[in-house]
């Protein structure tokens, strides 16, 4: 059915339109902005497209920035965010599904109790652990490394993968485990050849969820990280917050692009699942 | 022997699901409730760079209530808390409003209105900063393009900079509001909206009477949410101002991450945490306690 265009329609979509810009504009002021030298920033010139393309801010948020003690640009700090995301990622994930499965095909007493408990811990804030983390932290000998960083991660994204896992599982039809069971598949098999396979979406979901999560943290990277083990978001706040020398605008915004873009890569590819994940992290059952 | 064996294996199997999520529950057993009451023993202790035991009552809680920047942090976070959560869901439900009346490329623009939730907080905060800076950024465009006496200095301005977390907040958040309420939307029967136009009910009428009641869970989510995240927001402070200009945005947060680890007062820094675990629980463990219910 094709709706007539009518004033009516014509400014229903002009303020849509209007909203896109505003969604947007930060984002063009980062890319305009981190392509041009610095001085048609400071002359009041943020707006404008460069007159003078350049890419030797990227150059230098990559590789040549003064981030820590040496000038080493945020290039190690990525590959620590890197190194950091993808263990905790894949352990935290699976943990989930095999939480999921025993919280909704091997029900016991007691269990949506437990379930609850898990739960609880998506929504405490975390400045409630940041001290006795420190600590135990210390005493495993994991204290400023990015070992230490994925322990953390994994331990608070448990009850995020718990969640999906078990919703979703929640709607897998129990009778097809039973007659496996009965058929002498054991615990594992049945996860194996018959949960795993059907888990697609639901994986997906979760390891964008966890992926956004850990790479956009930013309380546990400050918190637990030392001079050469911060993951990117803490780098680039350095970078930024720096008092020393002349604020280079154009270098910030081309790093900040550079932290964004791993996540803005996952939210265009898998948009779709992006969304889902967000909406059970909200909306429960 | 037989028997035994094959009871042997049947009770394995029945150990074996509880064996496999013992893990999890000893993590989330030692590293969220142990961690919980630990940080709570502190906030009763003489803790000062380091965790200590000497039990002081409610001291450090006294102190921390004397204390003029908790005061002040604590109006930020309500002052930040009601802005956050009203603009994101008056601006959420509208979108998602607009976005329902079968337009063109709907899915291209909801792409549009939700990829700032991709983005780090730290990434958010370092585009605000500069884009509200009004050396470099809009009141300098602005006389750029000679308008020169426009003015907007709030990052800048101890009474005005809050408002300027709020704005980069809502940025970043609001496209997700309009994701709830729109799967709301979406969820509502046709039929009886069909009805309700056939009795000559205007679009206004219908969105007041029908279709906004109905949204009810999705507020509900959204609410919980964002005051999660309200009172969870420390990244977004740091990045932006800094809890500046002096303490003008420090937030419950940031003034935890400050006490506890640069001015070594832990005990203080431990209080402050425990009153925003207890701000959040009292929001989620209703919420948490209504759904988990319902689904028995």
């Amino acid at each position: 059915m094709s709706i007539p265009l009518s004033f009516g329609r014509i400014s229903l979509y002009l303020l849509l339109g209007l909203f896109c810009i505003y969604y947007l504009l930060p984002l063009y002021v980062m890319v305009a902005n981190s392509l041009k030298p610095l001085d048609e920033i400071t002359s009041g010139g943020m707006m404008a497209l460069p007159s003078d393309w350049t890419l030797a801010p990227w150059r230098s948020a990559w590789s040549e920035a003064q981030v820590g003690v040496e000038a080493t640009g945020l290039r190690p700090y990525f590959t620590n965010s890197l190194v950091m995301v993808v263990p905790a990622v894949m352990i935290t994930t699976l943990m989930g599904a095999l939480n999921g499965y025993v919280l909704t095909k091997w029900r016991f007493r007691g269990d949506t109790l437990i379930f609850g408990l898990i739960l609880f811990g998506c929504f405490i804030p975390f400045q409630i652990v940041l001290i006795p983390m420190a600590r135990t932290l210390g005493l495993l000998g994991l204290s400023g490394t990015v070992p230490g960083l994925v322990f953390v991660h994994v331990i608070y994204g448990i009850s995020f993968s718990t969640l999906y896992f078990r919703n979703y599982y929640a709607a897998f039809p129990t009778e097809l485990v039973r007659a496996a069971e009965i058929d002498g598949a054991g615990f594992f098999t049945i996860f194996r050849r018959i949960l795993l396979p059907n888990s697609g979406p639901i994986a997906v979901v979760c390891v964008i969820w966890l992926f956004t999560n850990i790479w956009n943290d930013f309380l546990f990277g400050a918190s637990f990280s030392d001079f050469d083990s911060q993951p990117m978001t803490v780098a680039l706040n350095n970078l930024v917050q720096s008092s020393t020398g002349v604020k280079e605008y154009n270098v910030h915004f081309a790093g900040a692009i550079m932290a964004a873009l791993p996540t803005l890569f996952v939210y265009v590819v898998a948009g779709r699942f992006f969304v889902r994940g967000l909406m059970t992290g909200s909306v429960k059952g | 022997m037989a028997r035994s064996a094959s009871s042997a294996r049947a009770a394995l199997r029945n150990l074996l699901p509880r064996l496999v999520l013992s893990p999890s529950v000893a993590l989330i057993a030692i590293f969220v409730y142990g961690f919980i009451a630990f940080t709570s023993y502190l906030s009763f202790s003489d803790s000062r760079m380091l965790p200590s035991y000497g039990w002081v009552g409610l001291s450090n809680y006294e102190k921390l209530f004397s204390l003029r920047t908790w005061d002040i942090a604590l109006n930020n976070l309500a002052v930040f808390g009601i802005l956050y959560i009203a603009i994101c869901c008056v601006l959420g439900l509208m979108l998602a409003i607009l976005l329902d009346q079968r337009i063109r490329a709907e899915g291209f623009i909801r792409t549009i209105y939700l990829y700032p939730m991709a983005l780090s907080f730290i990434v958010t905060g370092v585009a605000w900063k500069w884009f509200l800076d009004p050396g470099i950024g809009l009141e300098a465009v602005m006389h750029d393009w000679g308008w020169t006496s426009f003015k907007f200095d709030w990052i800048k301005n101890r009474d005005m900079a809050i408002y300027t977390v709020v704005i980069a907040a809502v940025w970043q958040t609001s496209g997700f509001v309009m994701a709830t309420f729109l799967a709301g939307l979406r969820g509502i029967d046709a039929e009886m909206l069909r009805a309700a136009e056939v009795d000559g009910a205007s679009t206004f009428a219908l969105y007041r009477r029908i279709v906004i009641p109905q949204l009810r869970p999705a507020f509900l989510s959204a609410f919980v949410v964002l005051a999660h995240m309200a009172i969870k927001s420390y990244d977004l402070v740091v990045a932006l101002t800094n809890g500046g200009p002096g303490t003008a945005t420090e937030v419950p947060a940031t003034f935890m991450y400050s006490y506890t680890f640069t001015r070594n007062q832990m005990g203080i820094g431990a209080a402050s945490a425990e009153i925003m675990l207890l701000t959040i629980a009292a929001v989620i463990v209703p919420y948490l306690w209504s759904e988990l219910r319902e689904k028995r």
